[in-house]
């Protein structure tokens, strides 16, 4: 229950000591792989997980970064962090401009069958990304794009519109109709419109898009293992190879060095803008 | 007329999204339907032989381990992430100190990927250099959280990491909700006198229903896309201990080329998520209205 802010209780005590806990549990993992990536190996098998490096390294750090072994190329995350964000981008910028712009067609200019076309998008929403698997596969292939950026700039498009669309027309169906209408009377067009009135109100919902589609790009795992150019996969793909690698001495401090490089940016997302980020995760959710 | 101009316009700029959905979307679903009832293997063949991919896939043993996995795994990751998300609202509701402190150390593990998730978890739980061995050092010689390499526990192990991973987003949903409980019914409760944890578990609660129905699609859809997690955080399990639909699936299209058995694993899945979902969100929709 909220009760009002009181002096020292041993219920607030209680209270805080479970917060604490769980701060522990969510924390702890965090922690260790940080500490575990400024250690030396020899440090890591002696002293105890928990305690921070005697001798701070930054080996691990450098060799995350430009030459740890993804398969039998040693460029180290360098390369598919470059590879990633070259594919992340485009995608990124071409889901959410059409997921803008079908918002305002579906909600602003309805015919027969656009709320059919909604329903369709929905429902593919949910379903999971293996069905879609094998089609995809002989789709680039007889487009030419298997194991290229093209081919995964194309699905990271074509997969992102339906929640985009799903954003941005929950957003804009409670525009005012008095808004289209006087613009109507200006003579404005279909395009003046969207670009002129609704981009310009829509700062805030852009940004969630934004936030959550770089996200989810950022983070792909599948398409990056199944669809990703040898040499140049996408970060989560070159990262669990450089981990899971089965030969060779495990060097954990370049493991995990290289574990954080790649949670980089979405952490840092996360810290900064982290209303908007949770707005997109929940948006979905909430609507209904 | 200027308006007619404007609906064509809208169909021309939808063209592109009607072939998403149409061929991405539902083409792709049912080709993929289509092919669990042929014999394809490499490459996909439209010899069609019934229900015989169905039948081989239900006598195979790996398929019954990843089968079963998914109701350990699914069933364990909603109750935990449901109780944990749901506990974590209740102690921020509480008017503490530090909230959006404690709230953003609750929830960052969604800004990480399943991926970096799995790897964390991994090094946390190695048998040899991880939890157990900080146990040993601390003096519990008889400790043991060797899960992640016994055939019987690995699957417990992506439980822990995925409700690590996902908890704080039914925090921040359930948290949502808790704000939004009329301040009238707060009053009336404090009049009444009645002990705090009996109005959450009456009163509060049940109001949040809406919320606990939003909070369990997400995760379910999380619950089908588990590949991401197990693969990097038990790549070295023992006999297929942690195979869940979504890996099997994968293994039978690309690893093992069988991609009729790989389509008649999907088709189950889908199926299987659907007649447990599909009744439920029923039953609530109507419940609302």
């Amino acid at each position: 229950m909220r009760p009002p802010i009181t002096p020292f209780s041993w219920q607030r005590v209680a209270l805080y000591f479970c917060l604490s806990a769980f701060l522990v549990f969510f924390l702890a993992p965090l922690y260790v792989v940080l500490m575990t990536s400024f250690k030396s190996l020899e440090e890591i098998r002696e002293s105890s997980l928990m305690l921070p490096p005697q001798v701070w390294q930054f080996d691990g750090w450098a060799k995350a970064w430009d030459h740890a072994c993804v398969g039998l190329s040693c460029n180290g995350v360098k390369p598919h962090f470059m590879a990633t964000f070259a594919i992340t981008i485009p995608a990124l910028l071409l889901a959410v401009f059409l997921g803008a712009i079908n918002g305002y067609a579906l909600t602003q200019w309805k015919f027969r069958g656009s709320d059919l076309l909604l329903g369709g998008l929905l429902m593919g929403c949910f379903m999971p990304f293996q069905l879609y698997l094998n089609p995809i596969a002989i789709t680039l292939r007889e487009l030419g794009i298997f194991g290229t950026a093209f081919g995964l700039i194309l699905l990271h498009t074509v997969y992102g519109v339906p929640l985009t669309t799903l954003l941005f027309r929950n957003y804009y169906v409670s525009l005012p109709p008095e808004l289209i209408k006087a613009a109507l009377l200006d003579g404005a067009g279909f395009f003046r419109i969207f670009f002129h009135i609704i981009l310009p109100m829509s700062p805030s919902i852009l940004m969630v898009a934004v936030i959550l589609i770089f996200t989810g790009i950022y983070n792909d795992f599948i398409f990056a293992l199944t669809f990703g150019e040898v040499g140049k996969q996408p970060v989560m793909a070159a990262l669990n190879n450089i981990v899971n690698s089965t030969y060779g001495v495990k060097e954990h401090n370049v493991n995990m060095a290289a574990t954080l490089i790649t949670a980089f940016p979405t952490l840092l997302i996360y810290l900064a803008a982290g209303k908007f980020f949770i707005r997109g995760l929940t948006s979905g959710a909430v609507k209904g | 007329m200027q308006s007619r101009s404007h609906v064509l316009t809208s169909q021309l700029v939808l063209l592109p999204t009607l072939v998403i959905v149409v061929y991405f979307l539902w083409g792709f679903t049912l080709y993929t339907g289509y092919l669990s009832f042929t014999d394809s293997k490499f490459l996909p063949s439209h010899n069609w032989i019934g229900l015989k991919q169905y039948e081989l896939l239900w006598s195979n043993h790996r398929w019954k381990i990843a089968y079963a996995n998914m109701f350990i795994f699914g069933g364990l990751y909603l109750f935990f992430c449901v109780t944990v998300g749901g506990l974590l609202a209740i102690l921020l509701d509480q008017r503490i100190r530090l909230e959006s402190f404690f709230r953003t150390a609750f929830l960052y593990p969604m800004s990480l990927s399943l991926v970096v998730t799995g790897l964390a978890w991994q090094w946390m739980l190695n048998p040899t250099l991880g939890l157990q061995k900080l146990a040993h050092d601390l003096g519990f010689h008889g400790f043991a959280l060797d899960w992640i390499v016994s055939s019987k526990y690995a699957i417990y192990t992506v439980v822990l990491a995925a409700v690590w991973h996902g908890s704080g987003l039914i925090m921040v949903l359930f948290l949502a909700g808790l704000r939004a409980v009329d301040e009238d019914i707060w009053k009336s409760i404090r009049v009444e006198g009645i002990p705090a944890w009996r109005a959450y578990l009456s009163i509060i609660l049940p109001q949040l229903r809406p919320f606990l129905l939003a909070a369990i699609l997400l995760l379910t859809f999380n619950v089908i896309r588990s590949f991401d997690l197990v693969v990097p955080l038990t790549k070295r399990s023992p006999c297929f201990a942690t195979d869940v639909p979504a890996k099997f699936i994968y293994d039978y299209f690309f690893a093992r080329s069988n991609i009729a058995r790989g389509a008649a694993a999907a088709v189950c899945t889908v199926v299987t998520v659907l007649l447990i979902i599909l009744p439920y969100l029923y039953h609530e929709l109507r419940k609302q209205k």
